[in-house]
Parts: structure tokens; sequence; C-alpha cells
């Protein structure tokens, strides 16, 4: 799985860090999403999928 | 068994809830109706990028052809439904076709509320879809002052927008500030000055009585007395849940279709978003206008359409954006609950507070702290007794 974020679409809602913790953080600035890694197990690949679907700003694309 | 799953509202809830069918095992035949004849695009931008411009127009979309393709569902856009005959189970379009069904997902959304004068005027506008914010955009181009009827987000975030390409702005609503229903006094006073620094004429407190103008709007008058001119005045005076089509369904339509804690309104039909109020287990029947509860909603609907019996109980969620300020709530606020700052300082720019109903923190708001927000999200989640998170230390990690 590849996760790519669009930094300029995201609005900063942190939906996708509840999500995969171990995938997104915020910035502190400006709560833009960061990547911190891309997802190694199967639990965080759900997690990332979760984020995805729920991303308000549909900031997130996950390439299986 | 449910062989024929019909979605009427082709937009981010009913886009969700096709989806999250299809990923939750449904294999059968999946129908999508919507009244617009666009692929499914998402709304916030429509007021914020969109209108100003720094967007491209396509850019809104949902989804790209080759997933909506993905999905294997039969859309059919461009097109109303029109009524619903419960017993039968069947839908009835615009077009005089029937589509019968044996799950059925209601995810109308809801329609700008309009002013009960003034909209035969040219220059008069609502702002709720694409073709109403290109229409908008368009009339920008030429105009030189713009009269805002409405301080809500819409009205607020289009004031904001209207300001930075430069046009002479007037904000109207009878509310003392503005947002002050989402938000409270103190924030509505804050954004009072934030409209006001940028150069924005606030006229809070003062209902509007007609619009002016003899084929072409000319202007406003105001409850006061007083008269603003305008070429272009955009209506902002919220939305009401797009229910018209299920009247005479015997469905429980109140303040949007009525359902229950599982977004069922009857069985076989369940309904989700704008359109939708519920049963929320912790805090009563709710309805929710927010981009987050749609696709929330959409997908619990859809899983309980398939009878996997989940409870809905999100904590909500929703952000504006205006200028360089974005702020983000979560939980419930209003001007009904207390209401303390516990970090940063208004006077910077940046705080963020919480929301509490003399016992529990119910909310939390953020102005400009995204990444506090989300760790005060966790006193909404746990319901922190109000006088020990009051007095509490936001440290950021
Ligand atoms: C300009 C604007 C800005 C916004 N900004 C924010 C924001 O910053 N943050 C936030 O949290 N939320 C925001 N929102 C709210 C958010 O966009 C909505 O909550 C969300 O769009 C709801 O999705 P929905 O699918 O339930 O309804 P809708 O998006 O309203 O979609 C319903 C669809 O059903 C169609 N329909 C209606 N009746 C029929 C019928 N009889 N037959 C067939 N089709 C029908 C409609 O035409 C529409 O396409 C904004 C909304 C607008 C309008
Ligand atoms: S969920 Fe989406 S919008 Fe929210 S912080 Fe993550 S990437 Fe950004």
């Amino acid at each position: 799985m590849k996760v790519v974020l669009d930094q300029d679409k995201c609005i900063g809602s942190g939906q996708c860090v509840l999500s995969a913790p171990e995938v997104f953080d915020q910035r502190d600035d400006d709560g833009i999403a960061v990547l911190l890694a891309q997802p190694a197990d199967a639990g965080t690949e759900e997690g990332t999928r979760e984020a995805a679907r729920i991303c308000p700003a549909l900031a997130i694309t996950v390439a299986e | 068994m449910l062989n024929r799953i019909l979605v009427v509202g082709a937009s981010a809830a009913g886009l969700t809830a096709a989806e999250a069918l299809r990923r939750e095992g449904f294999t059968e035949e999946l129908t999508i109706v919507g009244d617009e004849p666009h692929a499914p695009y998402d709304r916030p931008p429509l007021s914020k990028q969109i209108l100003r411009g720094t967007w491209e127009d396509d850019r809104t979309v949902l989804r790209s052809d080759a997933l909506l393709a993905g999905l294997g569902a039969t859309w059919i856009l461009g097109t109303a439904a029109t009524a619903l005959d419960l017993p039968a189970r069947e839908v009835t379009l615009a077009d005089g076709r029937v589509l019968g069904y044996d799950g059925l997902v209601i995810a109308t959304g809801a329609a700008a509320r309009r002013l009960p004068f003034g909209h035969h005027l040219a220059g008069v506008h609502v702002l709720r879809t694409l073709d109403d914010t290109l229409r908008l955009r368009e009339e920008l181009k030429t105009a030189c002052s713009v009269a805002i009827v409405g301080a809500g987000f819409l009205g607020a975030e289009v004031a904001a927008v209207v300001r930075e390409l430069g046009l002479t702005v007037t904000m109207i609503d009878p509310l003392p500030a503005p947002m002050i229903r989402q938000f409270g006094p103190e924030p509505g006073e804050l954004l009072r000055r934030l409209h006001e620094g940028h150069g924005v004429d606030v006229r809070c407190g003062v209902g509007v009585t007609a619009l002016q103008g003899d084929g072409r709007v000319e202007g406003v008058e105001l409850a006061d007395g007083s008269q603003v001119a305008a070429d272009v005045v955009l209506v902002a005076v919220g939305a009401s849940p797009a229910t018209g089509w299920l009247a005479g369904s015997g469905l429980p339509i109140g303040d949007g279709v009525e359902c229950d804690q599982y977004c069922v309104a009857a069985p076989g039909v369940v309904a989700a978003g704008d359109v939708a109020s519920w049963h929320h287990p912790g805090i009563g029947r709710r309805r929710l206008e927010h981009r987050m509860n749609a696709t929330e909603q959409a997908t619990n609907a859809a899983r309980n359409l398939l009878g996997q019996g989940v409870p809905f109980e999100p904590v909500p969620y929703f952000w504006t954006d205006q200028y360089d300020v974005k702020l983000q709530v979560y939980g419930r606020s209003g001007a009904e609950f207390d209401f303390r700052i516990v970090a940063g300082d208004p006077a910077e720019g940046r705080f963020a507070a919480l929301y509490g109903d003399g016992e529990q923190v119910v909310g939390a708001l953020a102005w400009n702290l995204p990444r506090q927000a989300r760790l005060l999200r966790e006193h909404v989640v746990r319901s922190t007794p109000w006088n020990s998170a009051a007095h509490q230390e936001l440290n950021s990690h």
C-alpha cells in the first residue's frame, strides 16, 4: 500500500491522526497533516484506509 | 434479501453510502439518482477556493471517473425523485420512471432557504450548488458592492472572499454578532472584529425588510429604516432539508427525515447527511449540516441498511475558513453553553476554548489552533467534568 497526501487540499481536521496515528501527524502551526511513515502492517493499513475514507477534504489517496 | 438498493441524492452522503454498501459486501443492483447534472462534487470549496477562483472548477469533484465506474452502479443524473410509495417500495422520478427497491438510502441534502421577497430581481443569489457558485463568481467580476443577507457560516465565508476580491461588502444579520448561534457571543464578537478589520460593514442586530430595484437589484432596506446600496445580493439565510419529494409518503418528517439511532426511518429505508435527523444515543435528536457528518452518517446508514445494527454516535466536527482564520469545532457549541478559553490568546489571533453544559465538557473550539482542537476533542469524548477541564493547562504534545 502507498499513501499520498495532498497538503494543499488538507484543511487540518485531524481525523486522519485519530484513525492512523502511526502514519499521520499534524503540523503545529497550521494543523496541516504530515506523513510520518508509510503503513507497515495490516492494522495500520486498515487505519489508513479509514483515514482516506473519512478525510473531509479528500486529501488522502491510497494505492493498494 | 436485498436485491436492489436505490440511493436518492448523488452528493457527499449518497456517494459515500454507495461506496460503503459495496465495501460491506453488497454486490447486487445499485442505482444512484441525483437531480444535479454533475457527477458528485464537494461543497465546502464552493464558498472558498471556487468562488475566489484559486482552484480549477473540476478540483471539487469527489471521485475520478474510474473510481465512479468501479462502483458498478447505475447513475441517473439530472433527474429528481418526485415521490416515494413506502408500502410498494417504489420511487417515482421526474421523467415518469418508477424504480422499485428493496433498500432505500435518502441523501437529498438541503436546499438554500430564500427570503419571502426579492428573488425575482437579477443580481440576487443563493449559494448551494456549483452552478450557483459559478453564477455568483461571474457577476462579482463586474460588481462593485455586495450585500450579504445572513452572517452564518456561509455569509461570513463569502464576505471574506468578496473582500479579498476587493469589493465593498455589507453583511447584515438580525442576531447580535456573526455566527453567534454556532459559536456563542465571545467568538461571535471576535468574528465581528475580524470582518470589520478587513473592511466589511457589519450590520448586526437588524433584519432586512426588502430588496430594492426594478428588474435588477439596487439595494437592501433594513428594519431600522436604513438602506444599503448593492449591485449583487447574496441571500445566505440557512438551508432546509430537501424533503419535499417525501410529502405524503408516510415517512416521519420533522426537521428532516426523522430516523432512529441506527439512521433508519422505516423498514428498508435509511437517511444520511444534511437531510437526516436522528436520535444520537448520547445527546438526543440532531440534524447536522456538516461535511464530516455526511461521510460518517452515510457509512453508518449503509451498514445498518445491510442489517449490521450499529448505533450512530459521532463526535460532531465542522470547520470554517475566513481570511486567514480557520475555526474548528468538535462536539456541541453555541450561546447556550458555558465558554472558557483554555489556550492561546484571542489578541494574538490563536486560541482554543471549551464549551460546557454546567457539569461537563460538551465541545471544543479552536481559532487557528487546529492541532489543539484534536487534543481538546478528548475532553469531549470523555465528558471531562467542567470544573477540572476549565482549569486545565493545555499542553500541546
Ligand atoms: C457553500 C457551502 C460551503 C460549505 N462549507 C462547509 C465547511 O466549511 N465545513 C463543513 O463542515 N461543512 C460545510 N458545508 C456543508 C456540507 O457541504 C454539507 O454538510 C454536505 O454537502 C452534505 O452532504 P449531503 O450529501 O447530505 O447533501 P448535499 O450536499 O446537499 O447533496 C444532496 C444532493 O441531493 C440532490 N437532491 C435533492 N433533492 C433531490 C431529489 N428529490 N431527487 C434527486 N436528487 C435530489 C441535491 O441536488 C444534491 O445534489 C458547506 C456547504 C455549502 C453549501
Ligand atoms: S483528515 Fe484530511 S483534512 Fe483532516 S488533517 Fe488529515 S489529511 Fe488533513
